[in-house]
């Protein structure tokens, strides 16, 4: 199928009612589906193009023609970065580009990534008056997203000055989006900063754990390599806490700490078969996936059973499925409601033909030395209690995809006080150790969205340029 | 049954709708679809005397709103540019197609007697129902001594009416007249003086539209130069109103016949036009933006109109508004509105209160609501019943301006208590 955007507007219409622009650009394109053949090199890289094609100009100034510009307005209190997005999209409509760029990446340096990957069905556009008035929320995401690819395919200055040099250095651990937030904010504030990054490249999840066709055409690189245009900032790559970088040296050679380190260990569901082969954690084949030059080369199952009810599940069940997985299911031992996959993601799974089933765990994986098939029982509430209700069914799995969340890797913070298994901060996100502060999915709030890590890391920096500075 | 039948000025006509003289009525086959979708007439582009006028490109730039709607058009085109003789032969041939239908020949020629009578002569040879001069174009036309160099002097619209009516007889001729004045009335008044049955209002409006801010050059552009052109469509509609109702309700202009233009676009702006005194309406931007077949809904809903109110014919609600149209002075300063917003149909966008924080009278409160809503609440002490707020909110009927009963008796400013120049008590 052509990916022309003509066609793309004529094609069925899509399972949820009244499409709007984006839904019917992203709902537009249907997947190629495995017949059980397989799929070509050219089906699977159409699979994982941009899924939603960024609006062109008459496309986003009618767009911003439907925002009401709002006073104080709700979106800009669901938003956790707070962009002042009646102003931005005011600017799209006077056509201000760059000034509507401007608004958003002075709130949300990542607001690219936030355009394209935000779950804005729950934040920005979950507020959006519009609803009330029985309409289509305003395509806050696709507007923003319009705004701030504008200004990077321009080019030229970065948009943001530093202020006078304090001669300081920060000293921070992570270059996800966190990390590279706190850089930039002090950067910003007159400070150096120096990143060790535990991987080879920059981003964290933006790079490694988002799907392929959010962040479609390396965006997630683009869009650093366009925050280091701030300068003053210096990643150090293969350098982890714990391992070649120590807190206590950092402490000595920076005048403030950010961690912005992740939650890098996996859970484990400690079941019968999990150590076979054939299952994997689901974030781990996203990160292969993401990396892989040609991906028509990664391998999938035919049967493929995903556990787990969030939206790294819905990415690894949506990805299998358009790698050419013959079936592919989603188990969740809860019901539907309780998935923190939103809605809108839910649909998305489902208009790729994956079968989300609900109401079941997992008991235990079968086969010799490669899976064959899962095992999980039936399950209720009690009592307000998750419980098995006695009864199993087993499914075909060659393949399964444990997505069931991680955890910190605690013992690299031993130093610090942890609450419920996460680092805890005080207001301005500094840590039991003074001058170490802390943001992202690593502390106690975290929330495993690149827009709340991008604010943590700048309210720290701002928390952290004061400590610098004596304040 | 509504019968949209009317009689302007003496010209006979099935529908009040006509095409206004411009590129929609510029030659045969235009004017054959016009008719063959509905309209009631049509008043043919401008025609001069031969040599024809050249005309320029590009000709039109626009004025838009914020979703890229068009709400006004300026042109710099010219009267017709194809031979006097061509024009003739199609308006005859199409009178003869078209028995039912309306032709009016506008015409436009130097400020000499001769010239004005010998064009009006030919013109009325090919079986016109009317006349109609055009001394109102803003652009070009103006600046060779005609159009509104002539429409901006009384005494010349006195002139070339009288001339051309001379000519008439009992053909009906009507003065278009330019908006581009301090006082509509005065050129009317000199129209009627002149011996005109009618006159048709307003041509456009005098404008630049927009400058092209990479080329620093007005909009549209010839070469990379701009010049001054003609405004049109439904942003002049409110200048046109209010000349049409200055022009019915002058004692000494009131008898003419007025046939409206001014960016109608629906059934509902022609009807505003007749209430406010026209007997018949001329439309051009909304046919040269949509296509002749707008004039399918202006009929049905003017029709529709008509019936729900038990008008019989257009005439029955002809002026209607004009009993209510007064002068400032004549306005009751005791009669007072507070806005009431309706809490269950409010949908929180605050639009209201920046509206009347910033650029009013400071009335709507926010308060807090139940889970993290807001509520906009009028403070009656500071509403002045201005209108802003239910102007910018976006929910129809959220918004409701309640009269106060305040028992107070109707008094308007001559007669104020706080007026130190009363009239009586």
């Amino acid at each position: 199928m052509a990916r022309d955007g003509a066609l793309r507007l004529t094609v069925d219409s899509p399972t949820s009612s009244s499409p709007g622009l984006e839904q019917v650009n992203r709902m537009g394109f249907r997947p190629h589906v495995s017949n059980g053949a397989g799929l070509s090199r050219d089906q699977i890289e159409e699979n994982f193009a941009d899924l939603t094609p960024t609006l062109n100009h008459t496309q986003a100034h009618v767009e911003s023609a439907r925002c009401l510009y709002c006073y104080d307005a709700p979106c800009i209190k669901a938003c956790p970065t707070a962009i002042d997005i009646p102003t931005f999209i005011h600017q799209i409509r006077s056509e201000n580009l760059k000034g509507s760029a401007r608004t958003i990446l002075s709130a949300n340096i990542m607001g690219g990534t936030c355009g394209r990957a935000c779950p804005t069905e729950v934040l920005c556009e979950e507020a959006c008056v519009l609803n009330a008035r029985g309409e289509e929320p305003v395509k806050i995401g696709a507007l923003q997203r319009h705004a701030v690819e504008d200004l990077m395919a321009r080019g030229g200055s970065h948009p943001f000055t530093r202020a006078p040099l304090s001669g300081k250095t920060v000293g921070v651990i992570g270059a996800g989006p966190a990390g590279l937030s706190f850089a930039h904010r002090a950067a910003m504030l007159g400070h150096d900063a120096i990143v060790f990054e535990a991987r080879p490249k920059p981003g964290g999840l933006n790079e490694y754990g988002l799907a392929a066709y959010k962040m479609a055409n390396e965006f997630a690189q683009r869009e650093i390599d366009f925050l280091l245009g701030i300068g003053g900032i210096k990643i150090e790559y293969g350098k982890a806490l714990g391992r070649n970088v120590s807190l206590n040296e950092l402490k000595q050679r920076c005048a403030a700490v950010f961690i912005g380190a992740g939650i890098t260990a996996t859970n484990a569901l400690g079941i019968p078969g999990e150590n076979l082969s054939g299952v994997y954690d689901a974030l781990g084949f996203i990160e292969e996936l993401r990396q892989a030059k040609d991906k028509s080369l990664m391998r999938t199952g035919k049967n493929v059973v995903v556990i787990g009810g969030g939206n790294t599940a819905i990415d690894a069940a949506i990805q299998s499925k358009r790698l050419g997985a013959e079936n592919v299911t989603m188990m969740y031992r809860r019901g539907e409601t309780s998935m923190t996959a939103t809605a809108w993601e839910r649909d998305l799974a489902r208009t790729n033909e994956v079968v989300i089933r609900t109401w079941a765990m997992p008991v235990r994986f079968e086969g010799t030395a490669k899976v064959t098939g899962a095992v999980f029982e039936k399950a209720t509430m009690q009592n307000g209690k998750l419980t098995g209700t006695g009864e199993t069914f087993s499914i075909p799995a060659d393949m399964v995809l444990k997505a069931i969340g991680q955890k910190l890797n605690d013992a690299t913070f031993a130093e610090m006080k942890l609450v419920r298994g996460k680092i805890a901060v005080d207001e301005t996100f500094q840590t039991s150790v003074p001058g170490v502060f802390a943001g992202g999915d690593c502390i106690v709030s975290g929330e495993d969205l690149t827009v709340q890590a991008v604010e943590d890391g700048k309210r720290a920096a701002i928390a952290a340029d004061r400590y610098v500075r004596g304040a | 049954m509504a019968d949209l039948y009317c009689n302007i000025g003496g010209v006979e006509s099935p529908n009040p709708f006509w095409l206004a003289s411009a590129p929609p009525t510029d030659k045969y086959v235009n004017v054959k679809r016009a008719f063959d979708a509905g309209w009631g007439g049509a008043v043919w582009k401008t025609l001069g005397n031969d040599p024809p006028v050249v005309n320029a490109t590009s000709r039109y730039g626009v004025h838009r709103d914020q979703a890229r709607g068009i709400v006004g058009i300026n042109n710099i085109e010219l009267i017709s540019d194809r031979p006097l003789d061509q024009n003739l032969r199609e308006i005859e041939q199409l009178r003869r197609e078209y028995p039912d239908r309306v032709i009016i020949g506008s015409l436009m020629a130097p400020i000499e007697e001769d010239a004005w009578k010998g064009l009006a002569a030919k013109i009325l040879n090919t079986g016109v129902q009317g006349l109609e001069l055009n001394l109102g174009c803003p652009h070009g036309m103006c600046e060779r001594g005609m159009g509104s160099a002539v429409g901006q002097v009384p005494e010349m619209v006195e002139q070339t009416t009288r001339w051309v009516k001379t000519v008439a007889g009992r053909i009906p001729v009507f003065t278009k007249l330019t908006p581009n004045i301090t006082d509509i009335v005065v050129p009317a008044e000199a129209a009627r003086k002149g011996g005109a049955d009618g006159v048709a209002l307003i041509n456009t409006v005098n404008s630049i539209v927009s400058v092209d801010l990479d080329s620093m050059a007005p909009r549209p552009t010839v070469d990379g130069k701009g010049t001054h052109g003609g405004y049109c469509g439904t942003a002049v509609k409110p200048i046109a109103l209010n000349m049409v109702q200055a022009i019915a309700r002058d004692p000494e202009t009131a008898p003419l016949a007025i046939s409206a233009i001014g960016g109608i676009t629906t059934w509902r702006d022609a009807a505003e036009f007749i209430a406010l005194g026209a007997q018949g309406v001329q439309v051009c931007t909304a046919a040269m933006l949509y296509g002749f077949r707008i004039v399918d809904d202006m009929i049905a809903g003017l029709t529709n109109f008509m019936e729900e109110r038990q008008y019989r014919s257009i005439a029955d609600f002809r002026g209607r508004a004009l009993r209510n149209t007064v002068d400032w002075n004549d306005l009751n300063l005791n009669y007072d509105l507070k806005a009431l917003i309706h809490q269950d149909m409010c949908i929180e966008c605050g639009r209201c209160h920046i509206a009347c924080e910033d650029g009013a009278h400071q009335a709507i409160r926010i308060g807090a609501g139940p889970n993290g809503h807001r509520t906009f609440t009028v403070d009656n002490d500071e509403c002045v019943g201005c209108n802003l707020c239910l102007h910018v909110c976006p929910v129809e009927n959220c918004i409701e301006m309640k009269p106060v009963a305040n028992g107070l008796p109707s008094v308007s400013w001559p007669h104020h208590p706080l007026n130190p120049l009363r009239t009586g008590g």
